[in-house]
């Protein structure tokens, strides 16, 4: 796996305790919401004061009593300014922006974060952007230059994401069993964004911003730890590492995409590949088979096979028609029709995608025609297979796409 | 001082640009990428953007409601932003300089396209709300 | 999903603009200030930028004797760039919404939404 770039010795070590930080803080406060600010300050803080005067013994309590003294100073100023009202309904109105929180010492801290950061009620980049602000201890100017916008920006989004958890009302408390068995996908789902977010945007080797891929795995390997028996946890981790595992190859010297049947597999990462199927194996074992497993489950097909031509696809295909029933979806069927057509042929495949072009999900988007491009070409219809390809170039906003789609077409012009 | 640099091109030119040779569009690619490199180990780049097709370009007005009115007809003559650079440097000489070599990116049979480089002044100021 | 939102006008038309009495244009500045104020409010504003006039943009067409090859002279109906926002929005239609506004605040001209291409799932 890529090498995660710190800008000091010490920053994992801080991404680990915040959110325990942040939990010891809210429940000393009985205020998520302010504490999660006044955690991010004495964060900054730590990476101001920690280079010159080293690193404290205990770093966690160093935070708590930082993070607990702008809490404080934060409160002065709102008693002060509340005593300034002469309404008192004003102040009864005031005193309900505190929420209330279990003293129940035992819970974890982390888990609760990370349900109430997924959830549901917010958007996807709310989410991701609040997630790793508290849970991944990023700093509000790093998810800023992760995602490529302004740092104001990107506050606001963080800000807004909790006051919309404020407004729907959730406790500081672990969901229950049955809670956490319905909130879960959404939490897995968002560690799953930020994994693309990240892996896609890999470029080469040379990481120039934060990864965002290497810290979607560690957050997932946290969450694993703390539910150590969920095979889709499991499932998940499983499929970045397989998916990770291919990082080296996906990219030329110019930057140019290589698909997965042209890469050069002496790059894949083995170890990231082996640990992936170990965990995939242990996953699998528990009985209930669940979407990340099965996407896991493809990718070690492919991670297996030595060569191109050694990929299983007949177990490919009999996954992705796994994967169509527990999560379908027209990209899933997209998939489908490919494995489907290295299986039966592209007269298969493209027959596949008729029925895709009636999907209004999907019809008219540009992947549909990038495949269609290729099955035009395995047929042997070239002109069909370049217009296609054509096609699908006007419609990909990925300049690495456009550009291998526009190639693909060229080379089959020049024939 | 800021300037923007910016690729305009006709749907039609964008059609051919589509059509060029795997050579031509791997020599004009490799190009890009080493000018960018250029502005930035040569401190004057700010910032890149490529922007989508003109097949995807929407035109918007206000209807009566405030809703938008979104529209994706353009006569055959427009001109489309296809890309823009944004570098700071001392004169607008300097800026004329970093255009033409923009301008040299190879075009069909890998000679230098003399492609037209609009440069404009970017406003400093209240309108400077940006990165 | 980034979008650049795109103002042009021609020559004339920014002839007359500037000819507004200046509290209007002022009133207009601070319209589309507040605009992109909103924006960051709501979470996503990349930036915006504005251009100078068009009688100061140049054409450049490679170079002859080491000399870039420049020139300023543009047909009348000409659309040139006025500035540009950037924002990073949840769908295009959200993209559609904020170019209606701005159109609606600057006498409806219309305005025209270009999707960011990215490097791999980002822009640089």
């Amino acid at each position: 796996m890529a090498e995660h770039l710190y800008n000091a010795p010490f920053e994992h070590l801080l991404r680990e305790l915040a959110p325990q930080v942040i939990g010891a803080v809210a429940r000393r406060f009985r205020d998520f919401f302010s504490a999660e600010d006044a955690v991010q300050e004495a964060m900054i803080a730590a990476f101001t004061q920690w280079p010159q005067e080293g690193v404290p013994e205990n770093p966690r309590g160093w935070l708590i009593q930082v993070a607990s003294r702008r809490m404080t100073d934060h409160m002065r100023s709102e008693i002060a300014r509340r005593e300034r009202e002469t309404a008192v309904a004003a102040e009864t109105e005031n005193l309900t922006s505190f929420l209330e929180v279990e003293t129940d010492m035992d819970s974890d801290d982390t888990l609760i974060l990370l349900f109430m950061c997924c959830h549901p009620a917010l958007s996807p980049s709310s989410a991701i952007a609040l997630t790793l602000r508290a849970v991944g201890g990023l700093t509000t100017a790093e998810i800023a230059h992760a995602f490529l916008v302004p740092e104001a920006t990107m506050a606001q989004r963080i800000s807004r994401a909790k006051q919309t958890i404020k407004t729907s009302g959730v406790p500081f408390r672990l969901p229950s069993p049955h809670e956490r068995t319905v909130r879960l996908p959404a939490v897995l789902h968002v560690l799953y964004l930020i994994f693309s977010e990240g892996y896609t945007s890999s470029i080469g080797s040379h990481l120039q911003r934060f990864d965002l891929a290497c810290e979607a795995i560690r957050l997932t390997r946290n969450t694993k730890t703390l539910l150590p028996d969920n095979p889709e946890v499991a499932g998940l981790l499983a499929l970045m590492l397989l998916t990770d595992a291919r990082r080296a190859a996906r990219t030329g010297p110019n930057e140019e995409l290589i698909p997965l049947d042209k890469q050069d597999r002496k790059l894949w990462d083995r170890s990231q590949i082996s640990e992936g199927i170990e965990l995939l194996a242990a996953a699998l074992s528990k009985g209930a088979v669940g979407l990340y497993q099965i996407q896991a489950a493809i990718a070690a097909v492919h991670d297996e096979a030595e060569s191109v031509g050694d990929t299983d696809w007949p177990q490919i295909l009999a996954l992705y028609e796994l994967l169509k029933r527990v999560a379908p979806s027209p990209m899933v069927a997209l998939n489908l029709a490919i494995a489907a057509a290295m299986v039966h042929g592209p007269a298969k495949g493209l027959d596949l995608l008729r029925a895709l072009d009636r999907d209004p999900r999907i019809a008219g988007h540009y992947r549909l025609d990038a495949v269609r491009a290729h099955f035009f070409e395995k047929m042997g219809d070239y002109k069909a297979a370049i217009q296609h390809f054509r096609i699908a170039a006007a419609g990909t906003t990925s300049m690495p796409e456009r550009n291998y789609l526009l190639t693909e077409a060229a080379r089959l012009a020049g024939d | 001082m800021k300037y923007i640099l910016m690729m305009n091109g006709k749907k039609s030119d964008f059609e051919g640009y589509a059509r060029w040779s795997k050579e031509d569009l791997q020599a004009n690619v490799s190009f890009m990428r080493a000018f960018s490199k250029e502005l930035k180990d040569s401190g004057v780049f700010v910032s890149t953007e490529g922007l989508g097709w003109p097949s995807e370009a929407k035109l918007v007005k206000a209807g009566k409601n405030g809703e938008p009115i979104t529209d994706g007809v353009f006569p055959e003559s427009k001109e489309f932003l296809a890309g823009y650079w944004i570098i700071d440097v001392e004169s607008p000489e300097q800026a004329y300089k970093v255009a033409a070599r923009a301008s040299q990116a190879p075009g069909p049979g890998g000679k230098p396209g003399n492609m037209p480089i609009e440069v404009r002044p970017v406003l400093s100021g209240h309108a400077d709300l940006g990165l | 999903m980034k979008y650049i939102l795109l103002m042009s006008g021609t020559r004339a038309g920014v002839e007359a603009y500037h000819a507004w009495p200046k509290q209007d244009i002022d009133a207009h500045m601070a319209v589309l200030h507040r605009i992109s104020q909103d924006l960051t409010e709501s979470g996503e504003f990349v930036g915006t930028q504005g251009l100078t006039e068009p009688k100061e943009a140049k054409v450049v067409r490679g170079e002859k004797n080491g000399l870039p090859v420049t020139d300023g002279i543009f047909p009348e109906s000409k659309e040139f760039l006025l500035g540009y926002w950037i924002v990073d929005v949840a769908n295009a239609e959200r993209a559609y919404a904020i170019a209606g506004r701005i159109s609606a605040v600057s006498l409806n001209i219309p305005i025209e939404v270009r999707q960011f291409a990215t490097y791999e799932g980002k822009s640089r």
